[in-house]
């Protein structure tokens, strides 16, 4: 069986820095993946290149199998990838909903003209948009804020409305950067359920996360890096036995 | 039901249907009604522009260069080939269309100010175009168009018509030919904002990266916005001219695309009817200062700064933020 993602001596340096260096792994279709690592390690960076928001100077990612070298995000989310962003990207001109049925984009395909003359195949579309992108609020804990603006929402809500955007696009595999970064402990742990029970539709879940209590209780497997390279990869229980990763969070 | 209606995605057409109707009763002269179809044009216009620069966040300094464009190519193809207006008119935007998305396609990639300097000298070009091929456009002296006409039925600002046994004159009909122009690129826009397509447009605002990791193709929507705004530009241009009977490149010029995007900017920026406000403001207010005289363009520029300073969201959105506001403090503090 062929890994869903896969990263092949991925390599990227801005300037004379090496955010990224020599990193390979794969993700296997069903698995929660985590990457950790201090920061600065390039987690970050990493999501940006593997959803094709930057170009790798060196090396190759497969995303089923076919190289995402010459794809922009837009044709990834085609091929069912979609992510969240740890510096949260909400579009904050438009209501709360509109925000998750712009998920909806890549199943709304609409021509100029059934748009212009607002035909009833154009209604009805938008309407079950709209109730599927409002059981998706439900379904992450925003449904308070049905009828509200984006711009009215907490941070907390807004990190949750995020996760329901790119759930509302379909994916086969979703990349969640820092979901946990500057929740409360209630919080966390409702969000924790969230990633068991997207993980549990079949959706592959990579993360960026710091929280270890979180990670190490949700992942299959995990990814450490430090300084850009690949410091340790593993299952949970091997991370946490493993010499060099201890010393790195722990400062040995 | 009353409640329901304002709700309704149409409330705002019903409201400018119904002004546009009353309108009449306070215009007592030709002239107020040749000022009122000039607005109307123009607010089609900027209707138009706003879906580019309100709702999808580009700008676009050069839209005059499409208005003068759509206005030339009507001119020419009806005064100097004898095409009929209609399909002249719809020659003219195809043609803007797709000059509009030849040009698009690489400057769209601009971002800010390098976006406005690429529009700009986009403008620049056709009004230096307009201005010199004498031959075709007759220069800075312009050039003089037919009236607007359909199977042969004239519609002219200086002939007389009757409607349902009602003589009305030509600026009337016009009046009323305008009104229902702007009222279906309205309508036309209201219909591309509320829909997928509408809804990808505004996500290249809100957050380009959000828009592409969700699978819209920004660069693609960009183009489109672009296009269909040099669209509105080019068919408004051409019933302009019509209307005016004479152009000049000067409706092609930097202050004319400067005078489309403060209407935008002033109306209030991705409020189709802020925008027209916005027309209507700009256009009656040196008319209003005229009395000034020597001091009409310092209260001119004054009025607009102050607008902007105090109203930064636009006069429009400003205005019914502080209504609604009012409305609940009187039913109780009920949101």
């Amino acid at each position: 069986m062929t890994a869903l993602v896969e990263v092949k001596g991925l390599d990227k340096a801005f300037g004379g820095v090496h955010a990224v260096e020599g990193v390979s792994f794969s993700v296997e279709a069903g698995q929660v993946y985590s990457v950790i690592g201090p920061n600065g390690a390039g987690k970050t960076t990493l999501f940006n290149l593997i959803t094709g928001l930057y170009t790798p100077t060196k090396g190759e990612i497969r995303l089923n199998g076919e190289s995402t070298a010459k794809l922009e995000p837009n044709q990834l989310a085609e091929r069912g990838m979609c992510r969240t962003f740890q510096q949260m990207q909400i579009c904050m001109n438009m209501t709360a909903i509109e925000n998750v049925m712009l998920g909806r984009h890549l199943q709304l395909k609409s021509n100029l003209f059934t748009t212009l003359f607002r035909l009833p195949s154009l209604r009805h579309n938008e309407e079950a948009a709209r109730k599927r992108a409002a059981e998706l609020m439900e379904y992450v804990g925003c449904g308070d804020y049905l009828g509200a603006e984006a711009s009215a929402m907490s941070y907390g809500a807004l990190k949750r409305l995020e996760i329901a955007r790119a759930l509302a696009a379909e994916p086969k595999v979703i990349l969640l950067d820092e979901p946990a970064a500057g929740l409360n402990a209630v919080e966390t742990a409702a969000l924790e359920e969230l990633i068991r029970k997207i993980a549990q539709q079949g959706i592959t879940v990579m993360l960026v996360e710091h929280d270890m209590k979180l990670v190490m209780g949700i992942s299959d497997r995990l990814l450490v890096l430090n300084y850009g390279r690949v410091l340790a990869e593993g299952t949970p229980e091997e991370i946490r036995q493993n010499p060099d990763v201890i010393a790195a969070y722990l400062g040995g | 039901m009353l409640n329901r209606f304002m709700q309704s995605r149409l409330q705002g057409l019903v409201v400018l249907t119904l002004i546009l109707i009353i309108l009449p009763a306070f215009l007592s002269n030709p002239f107020h009604y040749e000022l009122a179809t000039q607005i109307a044009i123009l607010a089609a216009t900027v209707v138009g522009l706003n879906l580019l620069v309100g709702f999808a966040g580009q700008i676009s300094l050069g839209h005059a260069g499409f208005f003068g464009l759509g206005a030339y190519f009507s001119g020419i193809a009806t005064g100097t080939y004898g095409w009929p207006s209609v399909p002249a008119l719809v020659a003219g935007a195809i043609i803007v269309g797709i000059i509009a998305w030849i040009v698009g396609r690489p400057i769209l990639r601009l971002k800010g100010h390098y976006l406005s300097m690429a529009t700009l000298a986009v403008g620049f070009i056709i009004a230096i175009i307009l201005n010199n091929e004498r031959a075709i456009t007759g220069g800075p002296d312009g050039m003089p168009v037919p009236a607007f006409e359909v199977f042969g039925w004239e519609l002219s600002p200086f002939g007389t018509y009757s409607l349902f046994g009602l003589e009305i004159s030509g600026v009337q009909a016009w009046y009323m030919f305008s009104s229902v122009i702007l009222l279906l690129a309205v309508w036309f826009a209201l219909n591309l904002i509320q829909s997928p397509i509408g809804r990808a447009l505004r996500s290249v605002k809100g957050s380009e990266v959000a828009a592409s990791v969700v699978g819209v193709d920004t660069a693609k929507y960009k183009s489109l916005v672009f296009v269909i705004s040099a669209i509105y530009a080019s068919l408004m241009g051409g019933l302009y001219a019509h209307f005016q009977g004479f152009i000049t490149p000067a409706i092609a010029s930097f202050e004319f695309s400067i005078l489309f995007i403060t209407m935008v900017v002033l109306g209030g920026m991705g409020s189709t009817f802020g925008v027209i406000l916005g027309a209507v403001v700009l256009k009656l207010l040196p008319q209003v200062l005229a009395d000034f005289q020597d001091l009409e363009h310092v209260m001119f520029g004054l009025i607009l700064m102050l607008t902007m300073i105090f109203m930064p969201k636009g006069l429009l959105p400003t205005l019914t933020a502080a209504v609604s506001k009012r409305i609940r403090k009187k039913t109780g503090g009920e949101a």
